[in-house]
């Protein structure tokens, strides 16, 4: 027996919009199957993954700080994806934006003033735009392939990140931990409704960002431009676009976004640098992305489906022992079932044996 | 003193050599596989659980090459079977290599492993200067050279390697010439999954004879730039390989010897030096047009 592919003739609708669906069910049995061999009960376990961190309101407040970065990333990624700019370093572009935006509240903590954080938030976006840049510049110049340098990159900002809160940015009345001193309010991005939850303005900007993407995409000439060139540079070529420019644009869409979720990230949800500032953000935006099917409307939802993994992972840790390791073979597979069943958008599946299989593509000839 | 550090500078470059030459194949038969890191951590940690619970470090490496090879083949199937988007799966592979090393090997934390035993040859390798250099390394040193001559000889010599590099080259074509396209770039990747099994082998079993998590530590992606910076040619791998491992030695040594430039800035070097190699490669399009496989990345689904 094989599989054939058949070609649809036009794309599915209909899977178009179960995709992502069929690969959440695949992925919850073989969820069930890997906790089954980890010798725990597979429904208790998905219990405490997928529903239990939804029955608190703090914790649902805890899913917004998770999936705020999450989207923010991935809705950059998608402008990428979809105009065939393979970007994976956003995990370092979240950790410059990071750094940038924390400038003034490091090394100018007496400055406190109403403008401190929206002047954070755009150096965030400066500071992850421009490491975005680097990939593009190589790109465009050199034709340096975009994968290998972007990914290159985010070792250089961890270990960049690393050195800057031992050393020069450590908190001096830190007791020689490796961190740096913690943001003061002005520099805090505040929580939305505090008296219920820790969730911040982040999930905001996620939202909006999501949003206003969605808009471009789909209704404005850059979103075409977008498309066209992802998908036939040549095309886009005759139509006038710039292949050049949209690299350009792509990764300083994206490293912008990266770097206001990684200074979101620091000022509102942890309050100060740290050697580790990410969970993986920058990989796992890679995932939503491409479950939300590299559509920004899509992303916030697939946002938060990942960041339950993440909550339901320290669910799981503390009530039934399973390794937080788990949570990163979930994500893993997630992406392969969702590539997987992204096949079935454009082609029929057939199933044939070796002996039908002839008498398939002698009618098919005829 | 030169000696040790020439021994050094081969230890740290065999795993990038092993893997490079691996996916140079796989490359060349027009399949770009971006799971390098995750096969290779998935061998890291095969290695070391067998050769841990065995005692053995053959098992360990066999059972590493084995897996690095099964585990290709799901990049395999959804790549060249179910036609998805090569890098977006080859991204998948190593998130979903990293996520599973990680859970399958937390109870290795911390663990002493098993070493491989150095090849010792009476009177050669007590040679003055060139014996521990030339007879007196792991055995797996040998392997990788000898994998590297293989590969050469395999592409450029033999008529299989004529039709891989033809596949890589224009599917079309030699689709239309009755060869069996798909058929080849499956064994092609499977060959590439072993041989990034065998390099994380070994990582856990010679490199560092213990496990954690972040033990490849972008050993794969650089194995990656080493193929694009040899231009797809087994002995310029070779060449790459060794010029790492002497940067990444030249680093470790640098902060050994305390000069004053914190150890995190030397320790991003090798990966500066990647970007920098890459830079200086690329710039020239006509060296890298004449030599990337014209296949590379693309979709191939055989019409009837």
């Amino acid at each position: 027996m094989r599989i054939e592919l058949v070609k649809r003739p036009e794309r599915s609708a209909l899977f178009a919009a179960l995709s992502p669906f069929i690969a959440l069910g695949l992925t919850l049995i073989a969820g069930a199957i890997m906790f089954s061999l980890l010798g725990k009960n597979p429904v208790e376990a998905l219990y405490y993954y997928f529903i239990d961190p939804l029955r608190e309101v703090w914790s649902l407040h805890e899913l917004a700080v998770k999936a705020a970065p999450l989207i923010l990333i991935a809705v950059g990624l998608s402008i990428c994806y979809l105009s065939n700019n393979w970007n994976i370093g956003a995990e370092g572009q979240f950790i410059v934006g990071a750094i940038v935006g924390s400038i003034l509240p490091v090394m100018f903590p007496d400055f406190q003033s109403w403008i401190v954080l929206p002047l954070m938030l755009l150096m965030g976006i400066v500071g992850g735009a421009a490491y975005g840049a680097i990939p593009a510049y190589l790109k465009v110049r050199f034709n340096t392939n975009e994968i290998l340098t972007s990914l290159m990159l985010v070792y250089v900002a961890q270990l960049f990140l690393d050195w800057m809160v031992r050393g020069p940015w450590r908190n001096p009345a830190g007791m020689n931990f490796p961190e740096t001193r913690t943001f003061s309010a002005a520099a805090t991005l505040p929580e939305i409704w505090s008296a219920s939850g820790r969730a911040n303005w982040g999930f905001v900007f996620a939202i909006v960002a999501a949003i206003a993407m969605w808009f471009m995409l789909s209704r404005t000439l850059k979103g075409f431009e977008v498309l066209v060139l992802g998908q036939s540079p040549r095309a886009g070529r005759f139509a006038g676009f710039s292949q050049s420019r949209m690299v350009f644009f792509a990764f300083l869409v994206s490293g912008g976004l990266a770097g206001l979720a990684g200074i979101s990230e620091v000022s509102g949800a942890i309050g100060q640098l740290r050697p580790t500032i990410s969970p993986g953000y920058g990989f796992a935006a890679i995932i939503v992305a491409f479950l939300g099917r590299l559509n920004p409307l899509g992303i916030i939802a697939a946002g938060l489906v990942l960041a339950l993994s993440y909550l339901g992972g320290e669910a799981a840790q503390i009530s039934i022992g399973v390794s937080d390791k788990v949570v990163r073979a979930f994500q893993g597979m997630l992406l392969f079932f969702v590539l997987a069943c992204d096949t079935l958008i454009l082609y029929r599946i057939r199933f044939v044996g070796s002996s039908a299989a002839k008498t398939v593509e002698g009618t098919q000839n005829a | 003193m030169l000696e040790g550090i020439l021994l050094t500078i081969a230890t740290a470059a065999t795993p990038l050599l092993i893997a490079a030459v691996g996916e140079l194949v796989v490359e060349r038969s027009g399949v770009l596989n971006l799971g390098v890191e995750g096969m290779m951590v998935m061998g890291a940690v095969t290695g070391f659980g067998v050769a841990l619970a065995t005692g053995s470090p053959w098992l360990g490496v066999l059972a590493a090459i084995i897996v690095g090879a099964l585990f290709s083949l799901l990049f395999g199937f959804l790549t060249l079977t179910l036609v998805t988007n090569q890098v977006a799966t080859g991204l998948a592979l190593t998130l979903l290599g990293l996520g599973l090393a990680g859970m399958l090997g937390e109870s290795f934390v911390g663990l002493p492993g098993v070493k491989m035993i150095y090849i010792y040859i009476p009177g050669l390798t007590d040679l003055p200067l060139v014996g521990k250099l030339f007879f007196g390394q792991d055995p797996l040193f040998y392997v990788s050279i000898l994998l590297t001559a293989g590969v050469a000889y395999f592409l450029f010599k033999t008529r299989a390697g004529l039709t891989l590099r033809s596949v890589g080259d224009n599917h079309a074509s030699a689709h239309a010439l009755g060869i069996k396209v798909i058929g080849i770039r499956y064994m092609a990747v499977m060959f590439g999954g072993a041989c990034a099994g065998l390099a994380g082998a070994y990582l856990s079993l010679v490199y560092t004879p213990q496990w954690n998590e972040n033990m490849t530590a972008g050993r794969g992606w650089i194995a990656l730039a080493l193929v694009v910076f040899a231009s797809w040619r087994p002995w310029r791998v070779l060449a790459g390989a060794y010029l790492f491992g002497a940067v990444s030695i030249g680093q470790l040594h640098a902060q050994a010897l305390g000069i004053g430039v914190p150890s995190q800035l030397l320790s991003s070097l090798p990966y500066l030096a990647t970007v920098v190699v890459l830079v200086l490669i690329s710039r020239n399009r006509r060296l890298t047009m004449v030599n990337t496989p014209a296949s590379l990345g693309r979709p191939f689904v055989p019409d009837r």
